[in-house]
């Protein structure tokens, strides 16, 4: 065992490298929930974002060509759930699952082409003096465009929620639907760009995990990673900020847990694989059961809406 | 504004909750055929070889037939008692899970008595599986009745969690002592006292299905003539009504995940020791996840469940057989099972609304 | 005034469903600075009059005009920018946003924010509606919340403004208030619509009234020279029947409630405080209340749906607080909550199920849980002979009734199974007159036999009619309960304001 050769700096450069799709998956997911939708998919979303990604990338050479089509890929997905939570009025449950489903089956089929193939690199950000900043500059300013994407992703869609009336409209639909309804706002379209969107992100959020983070192509390969992405949503009680923190708390406890195995610590591997997932039941029993009662979630989640009048 | 317009209907149409699930398997005929051609293999051998030739193929049959019910088995087990939550509103959707974990734990106990001939062994085998998934249950049972945790996510991320657990205990404690460091336990079909043989030659019959034929029998009378049942279906149509109808909705929940755990745990340890043979890092194929499909098909309905379970067999076994007569990738299955899936959730509108064209009201 | 020009012309507007027409050949006029009543039964088709005037939903055939040109909105978004504002029943807020949120949600260009708060400070004193724009709306109580709904109307200036049955949640107090406000708002020129079937309001309020029966204009008059009576009798159809009361001696106390207190169940629930009263076999009590005091969580307190301590409810002597709804319904405490599809009933569920729902233990439809469907299949043939519920037959859902025929049902299932204390919130809620009236028959029946009975309404009509003694519910608590015969307005206002008397006040304080 060598605890030594763990640096702090690369832990915490690699944590926000291993935050980076849950970010963006959970922020997608958080606007849709917002808008009263559950969408259980993104998962699905997630691996197919992945594979579009990856096979974009490599058939043009072009990693930001990738994470665009990734972000259509994901959004394609997401709007086969709209079309049937929206227009078809179908539980919302059963059909994220379906998404889940088909979007890990549909991924392995494109995938067999690209097993073992290379992506091109996603270029780290020259960020000039900043990089060169003593420790900060390796930690925080050495990063690729989609980590700070991400970020401003956040920052984004705080601000929209906050201050925007387009943000104040999401919320209204996603609080009390018919309410929405009866003072003229479209609720399904407003949904629709919601999913939409939702999809996109975590279409990107899955291209990241192929092209930058393991970077190569394998079945499945987001192992999860849309589900820690919902828990995270319940984590931070539907708010973008808390996204971020949440997203960190789990990238730090899957780079720790590798780095742990890494240096030889005399725990079980398998303890250390499954810590993440551990941590995050436990985090949401923790928060779920501070909440209990209290009104968090946007009231018309996951209900359905079919305007009778 | 819209054309088509969906007008919600008085009653559930009886007609359209048969209809729905055969009319989303012909059109996922078709759109699988349109995915197999763009894959370049010709369509109609394809939905052929997935459909016709496990069951009738001269050739093949006397392979195929049994495995219907080998792969019908735990799908239809795990199935109803998926359906038994997801008409009362509890999701469990981490059967995955407590398949894995009721598996360990039945084996563990086989193997405990290894290599005593018993007869008590297997029923040992049994109950302890079914435990094992039970208790795998109950932690987002209880997280959800005690914390108001999202069971959805908790049963889910615990499949995870299951997964380590299994590689750990093929790897290590219940390792094959004289599997020469290969992972994986001993081969239980190789212990008689442990095995779950074919009951009858030739027909793929083991106690699992044996099992599984009760649960759609016990599934049936329960939603139909007992009070428990009417209050599962009660629970999940109108939660207001069913605590008004004085039903305990944290009971509820723990006994929805209970069965469909120990169900789960069941089917695991009957594969183990059965079809699989040993605890492997891989022994689960999906079972879990695809019974999800398998509830939502039969309409959450008993009889419904079990001709989807023999369906979802159907398309594993012909997927297998298209993979190895024309080359369709063994992930084109998955995607297809899938998209059945999509397509009854989308059709299954049909059962409450109905549809009208014209313009009408501004909604 | 006469002889200035409509607002708002109306000329056969006519609205179908499939099996329903709405409205045939609909044709009203309303001028600026006139309130102009919109009369009629649930059901008469004012709902969707007033949605085809906003543009929820679009006229089959007819003709709009407003300040003479063609209006034909297709949207609320349209409506608004034709002056068109609307209050609505059942109110469009949204319980988790500030009321500055909620203002700005109902206007088509709003001001930035903090503009908007000021507005709100300012126009809302004007109007003598007094509200904090950063409150979260769900803390509010009925009446500040339509005061929201209001402000957003008045914030953009309409030229006609729509106000459905705005009065239903109100104190008389508050229903001052209103009228003050709508007064000052005519004599600005505003033209108004307002739709109630409340009659004493109508002519104290309005110059003008529409008489919609059955979707068909029956009378345009003024309500000011006709007698409620008459405007009653124009809206129904035909001559209205009190129902029969006899003298009822009262027995020996039945239920008894002391000192009962419960948290609120949600956020935006009602606890329950100290509830005190004694309730006699024979006897109706009426609890009159504002809508969201505290009548939800007492009914379920009573019915079982709520646990409390066991003392603090005695069910003929024995405690039965801590017993859930099967275990008091075996006794005899039988309920039916306000909401029928949903809580009362199952909607998608047949007659035939919704009469297992409560009838399964004391109707002896079960035996060691199996179920006799036969059985319940007569009970609930039992009950939809005996109340004349009309529909096909029991293998019907519970949602392909109307809500009268609902109600009879819900109520009906309840006393055939003969209770000894019957609990009942909002018997007659959205139900129509004859259907209202039968049910109130039913409970005045009912008690007669020597069951006591419980009437929780917000119609202060209704229970001035069926009640033996009064109480009302206000924040969780209850006022003293006294004998009906001899209230006056003015006492019963007082007594749903929350200053039942002098010790009361003391308690609050």
């Amino acid at each position: 065992m060598n605890l030594g050769a763990i640096d702090p700096v690369l832990l915490i450069a690699s944590l926000m490298v291993a935050a980076t799709p849950i970010i963006l998956a959970a922020l997608g997911e958080l606007v849709v929930e917002k808008s009263g939708v559950l969408n259980l998919g993104v998962e699905g979303m997630m691996i197919t974002g992945a594979i579009c990604g990856f096979a974009v990338a490599v058939e043009t050479g072009s990693p930001v060509l990738g994470f665009v089509l990734a972000a259509m890929g994901g959004a394609a997905l997401a709007l086969i759930f709209a079309l049937l939570t929206q227009y078809l009025l179908s539980n919302q449950v059963a059909t994220g699952l379906a998404l889940t489903l088909f979007g890990l089956g549909i991924s392995a089929m494109i995938g067999q082409a690209y097993r073992g193939v290379k992506p091109p690199a996603t270029a780290k950000l020259n960020l000039g003096p900043l990089g060169d900043i003593p420790v900060l500059g390796r930690m925080v300013f050495s990063h690729d465009w989609v980590v700070y994407f991400a970020l401003v992703l956040v920052a984004g869609v705080w601000a929209f929620l906050k201050y925007t009336r387009g943000g104040l409209i999401l919320r209204a639909v996603g609080e009390n639907h018919d309410a929405a309804h009866a003072l003229g706002y479209k609720v399904v379209r407003i949904r629709l760009a919601a999913i939409a969107f939702g999809g996109a992100c975590a279409g990107m959020g899955g291209a990241y995990v192929s092209l930058v983070r393991v970077p190569q192509w394998t079945d499945g390969m987001t192992a999860g990673a849309g589900w820690i992405a919902l828990a995270i949503v319940v984590f931070a009680s539907w708010r973008a900020g808390r996204v971020l923190l949440g997203a960190y708390l789990f990238g730090g406890i899957s780079v720790l847990q590798l780095n742990l195995q890494a240096a030889g610590v005399p725990v079980p591997v398998e303890i250390l694989s499954m810590s993440p997932f551990v941590v995050t039941i436990i985090v949401l029993v923790f928060i779920s059961a501070r909440q209990k009662g209290a009104a968090v979630a946007p009231a018309a989640l996951g209900r359905i809406f079919h305007a009778s009048s | 504004m819209s054309v088509i317009r969906l007008e919600r209907r008085a009653a559930p149409s009886r007609f359209w909750s048969v209809a729905t699930p055969i009319l989303a398997v012909a059109l996922t005929m078709i759109a699988g055929g349109v995915m197999f051609a763009l894959l370049g293999k010709d369509p109609v051998a394809a939905i052929r070889t997935i459909f016709w030739d496990p069951l009738f193929n001269t050739q093949f049959a006397a392979y195929s037939r049994p495995q219907l019910l080998v792969k019908a088995g735990p799908l239809i087990l795990i199935a109803i008692g998926l359906s038994l939550g997801f008409r009362a509103g509890v999701w469990n959707i981490g059967a995955e899970g407590q398949y894995i974990i009721g598996a360990i734990c039945g084996a563990a106990v086989g193997l405990a008595f290894y290599p005593a001939d018993l007869w008590i062994v297997f029923p040992l085998m049994v109950i302890a599986g079914a435990l094992g998934g039970w208790a795998w249950a109950m932690i987002p049972g209880l997280l959800r009745t005690r914390f108001n945790t999202n069971e959805i996510l908790v049963s889910l991320l615990l499949v995870y969690v299951a997964e380590q657990i299994l590689a750990s205990m093929a790897l290590g404690l219940l390792r094959n002592p004289e599997g020469g460091g290969f992972p994986g336990s001993r081969n239980l079909q190789q212990y008689a006292a442990a095995s779950n043989p074919e009951l009858i030659a030739g027909t793929g019959m083991h106690w699992g299905v044996v099992a599984a034929f009760i649960a759609v029998i016990f599934a049936y009378v329960l939603l139909t003539r007992h009070i428990t049942g009417f209050h599962i279906r009660l629970a999940g149509q109108s939660p207001r009504a069913a605590r008004f109808a004085g039903v305990n909705p944290a009971r509820l929940v723990l006994l929805c995940l209970g069965v469909s755990g120990a169900l789960a745990g069941m089917a695991g340890l009957f594969e183990v020791t059965g079809p699989a043979g040993q605890i492997s890092i891989d022994f689960n194929v999906g079972y879990g996840f695809t019974a999800i499909i398998v509830a939502f098909l039969g309409r959450l309905h008993p009889v419904g469940i079990l001709l989807a379970g023999l369906l979802m067999a159907l398309t594993y076994i012909g997927g297998e057989l298209a993979q190895f007569m024309l080359g369709l990738p063994a992930a084109a299955i998955q995607a297809f099972q899938g998209m059945l899936l999509f397509f009854l959730l989308a059709v299954d509108v049909m059962t409450n609304y109905r549809i009208r064209f014209g313009r009408g009201a501004a909604t | 005034m006469n002889d200035t020009a409509p607002l708002l012309r109306i000329e056969g507007l006519t609205k179908s469903y499939p099996g329903v027409v709405a409205n045939a050949d609909v044709g009203f006029s309303v001028r600026p600075g006139r309130i102009h009543a919109l009369l009629g039964e649930n059901g008469a088709g004012k709902s969707t009059l007033v949605k085809m005037i906003y543009g929820l939903v679009r006229p089959d055939s007819g003709a709009m005009h407003m300040n003479g040109a063609p209006y034909a909105p297709a949207s609320p978004n349209a409506a608004r920018a034709a002056g068109v504002a609307m209050v609505f029943q059942h109110f469009s807020l949204f319980d988790a946003l500030d009321v500055a949120e909620n203002i700005a949600l109902g206007m088509e260009n709003p001001p930035p924010r903090r503009a908007l708060a000021a507005r709100i400070r300012t126009v809302s004193h004007e109007y003598g509606l007094p509200l904090d724009p950063t409150r979260q709306v769900g803390e509010l109580s009925a009446g500040e919340r339509q005061r929201i709904e209001i402000l957003r109307c008045l914030l953009q200036n309409p030229g006609l403004l729509i106000m459905d049955e705005p009065t239903s949640v109100l104190t008389p107090q508050e229903v001052t208030i209103l009228f003050r406000t709508l007064r000052q708002l005519a004599a600005e020129g505003t033209a108004i619509l307002y739709i109630s079937h409340k009659l004493e309001e109508i002519r104290a309020l309005c110059d003008g009234a529409t008489i919609l029966r059955l979707g068909r204009v029956v009378a345009n008059c003024d309500p000011r020279e006709k007698s409620a009576r008459d405007l009653a009798e124009l809206m129904v159809g035909q001559t209205l029947q009190s129902p029969s009361r006899a003298a009822r001696p009262t027995g020996k106390v039945a239920l008894s409630v002391r000192g009962l207190s419960l948290a609120a169940p949600h956020t935006f629930g009602t606890a329950l405080k100290r509830i005190t009263f004694d309730l006699k076999a024979g006897e109706v009590l009426g609890i009159g209340g504002v809508a969201g005091n505290g009548q939800d969580e007492l009914l379920a307190a009573l019915s079982g749906e709520a646990l409390a301590p066991a003392a603090s409810i005695m069910l003929n002597g024995a405690p039965v607080g801590h017993l859930g709804p099967n275990a008091r319904r075996a006794l005899g405490l039988l309920a039916a909550p306000e909401d029928r599809l949903g809580h009362a009933a199952a909607p998608d569920m047949s007659l035939t199920e919704n009469a297992m729902l409560t009838g399964a233990g004391r109707m002896g439809l079960s035996h060691k849980g199996f179920l006799d469907w036969p059985k319940a299949r007569n009970f609930a043939d039992a009950i939809i002979a005996a109340f004349d519920v009309r529909t096909p037959g029991p293998i019907s859902t519970a949602r392909s009734l109307s809500g009268g025929n609902l109600q009879k049902f819900v109520i009906g299932r309840e006393i055939l199974q003969d209770p000894t204390v019957f609990v009942v919130n909002q018997p007659t809620w959205g139900v129509d007159a004859s259907a209202a009236a039968a049910i109130r028959q039913a409970l005045l029946d009912l008690a007669a036999k020597g069951a006591a009975v419980i009437a929780i309404s917000q119609d202060l009509d209704e229970l001035m009619e069926i009640s033996d003694r009064f109480c009302a519910v206000n924040e969780g608590r209850l006022s003293a309960v006294r004998p009906a015969h001899g209230l006056s307005v003015d006492d019963i206002g007082l007594m749903l304001g929350g200053a039942h008397d002098m010790e009361m006040r003391h308690e609050t304080a």
